[in-house]
């Protein structure tokens, strides 16, 4: 699909981007030593007088590989209105909200080496400017100069390709915008459990006929098959009777790794629970553990469980 | 790996032959020099909110730098008396604070009658590959 921007960006190619861009500064010993510093970059012929004139280079070099340090604008950003063709057309870029950019591709033909003293320039033209494509950063165009490296007598010392993709970043996620967790089905029967989770109570159905706790909340007693019940409220300590602890598949509502309890309360049911407060790996059955209850939000308070 | 003084000559390498690999670990220090060493005063090089803004994890290498370990890595070997003719490169995972980026190579061609030898060669760190890339070297014969 061919869009109106699509048209205005491939005007650009094939475009001369303009006046050469001029060094700031000729080639010189002290941005060589930063340079091969910084890169830990121990040949001689770069900084050692007597071994660059005793090696086939006669004399010092900077390094091939830094040739585009020569010609960087520095930290004076890209001018508002004017500069380069390439200036221009990342303005455009950016006023269509490809804002970042990274650079992907680069390629030097060296013609020969530069030395101290060399003043370099660069002629840059505009090859190509994609179409939108998807990338693991986010949509963006990538865009593809070939620049030539010229000396102040502009004879050429190199030939570039040098490709960048310029995206658009991908809106960040932020904490407050996390998903809210998974609501519980709550239906009569177990209405009450979730009830007294938000007023900090863990319920457990008491059988009102023949006095056995269940859990999880049912409208029948499996011992006695009275339908009437009442609950009692736990004293919220108990074991892990069982775990597991969940990396795959990841909800966004949750934390991984995420470890869940079988709990076995002191009461003697069960209930499957978080386990809050405790490295996953170290989590075993009959660890000791005590509840607390745990605000989500304004809805949802849950009971978890913390080692004791 | 240290630099090598002596320079191979062309008879002496062959197709097939290993570089010593290079590990180059990735300290913050080192990502901010080496942007401020080749002038590169762009954000993610160095601030790490304004690098989260521009949809990265955390500030990383440049493009320049990497360009920079690459001629590192085939002289570290070559020594002072190869010249470095062609570099080609291609990036992919992007080289962030804390990894480390290990470079490998071999010779995958050699033309006689230039004098050159290619180098193919990869530096990757946790993430996968960083760079991939060829370098065409001038050795004495």
């Amino acid at each position: 699909m061919s869009t109106d921007l699509d048209q205005r960006l491939k005007e650009y190619e094939g475009k001369e981007a303009g006046g050469p861009e001029v060094g700031a500064d000729p080639v010189n010993i002290p941005m060589i030593r930063h340079w091969c510093e910084a890169i830990g970059d121990q040949n001689p012929v770069y900084l050692d007088e007597a071994a660059a004139a005793a090696s086939v280079h006669g004399g010092i070099i900077a390094p091939p590989v830094m040739l585009q340090a020569w010609v960087m604008r520095g930290i004076k950003s890209r001018p508002a209105t004017g500069g380069s063709l390439t200036d221009e057309l990342y303005r455009l870029l950016d006023a269509e909200g490809y804002t970042s950019v990274v650079a992907t591709n680069c390629e030097q033909e060296y013609h020969r080496a530069v030395r101290p003293g060399d003043h370099l320039s660069t002629i840059a033209t505009i090859e190509s400017v994609s179409e939108e494509k998807t990338t693991a950063l986010g949509v963006g165009r990538f865009v593809t100069n070939r620049i030539r490296y010229v000396d102040q007598h502009g004879e050429p010392v190199a030939d570039t390709l040098f490709r960048i993709l310029k995206f658009k970043p991908p809106a960040k996620p932020d904490a407050t915008e996390r998903p809210p967790r998974p609501r519980p089905a709550i239906t009569q029967d177990n209405a009450f459990f979730f009830d007294g989770a938000k007023a900090g109570k863990l319920l457990i159905q008491k059988c009102a006929s023949c006095g056995k706790l269940r859990h999880p909340p049912r409208p029948v007693c499996p011992h006695c098959r009275s339908l009437e019940w009442t609950a009692i409220e736990a004293a919220g300590r108990g074991t892990v009777y069982s775990f597991v602890v969940n990396h795959y598949p990841q909800v966004p509502a949750f934390d991984y790794p995420l470890p869940v309890g079988l709990i076995e309360l002191e009461e003697g049911t069960r209930l499957v629970s978080d386990i809050v407060g405790i490295d996953p790996a170290d989590v075993k059955i009959g660890l000791p553990v005590q509840v607390e209850f745990q605000r989500f939000d304004d809805e949802l308070t849950l009971p978890v469980f913390r080692p004791v | 790996m240290t630099f090598t003084t002596t320079t191979p000559r062309l008879a002496d390498v062959d197709v097939g032959d290993e570089l010593p690999p290079l590990p180059i670990p990735l300290t913050r220090t080192l990502i901010v020099a080496t942007a401020i060493a080749s002038r590169d005063y762009q954000d993610v090089h160095h601030d790490p909110t304004l690098a989260q803004q521009r949809g990265s994890k955390d500030i990383f290498m440049n493009i320049l730098t990497t360009n920079g370990f690459v001629g590192r890595f085939v002289t570290d070997w070559a020594g002072p008396d190869a010249v470095i003719k062609k570099v080609a490169i291609r990036l992919g995972a992007p080289n962030y604070p804390g990894d480390t980026m290990t470079i490998t190579g071999q010779v995958t061609a050699k033309d006689e009658a230039a004098g050159t030898v290619d180098v193919a060669l990869r530096g990757a760190n946790s993430l996968g590959d960083h760079v991939t890339g060829t370098v065409t070297l001038e050795l004495p014969r």
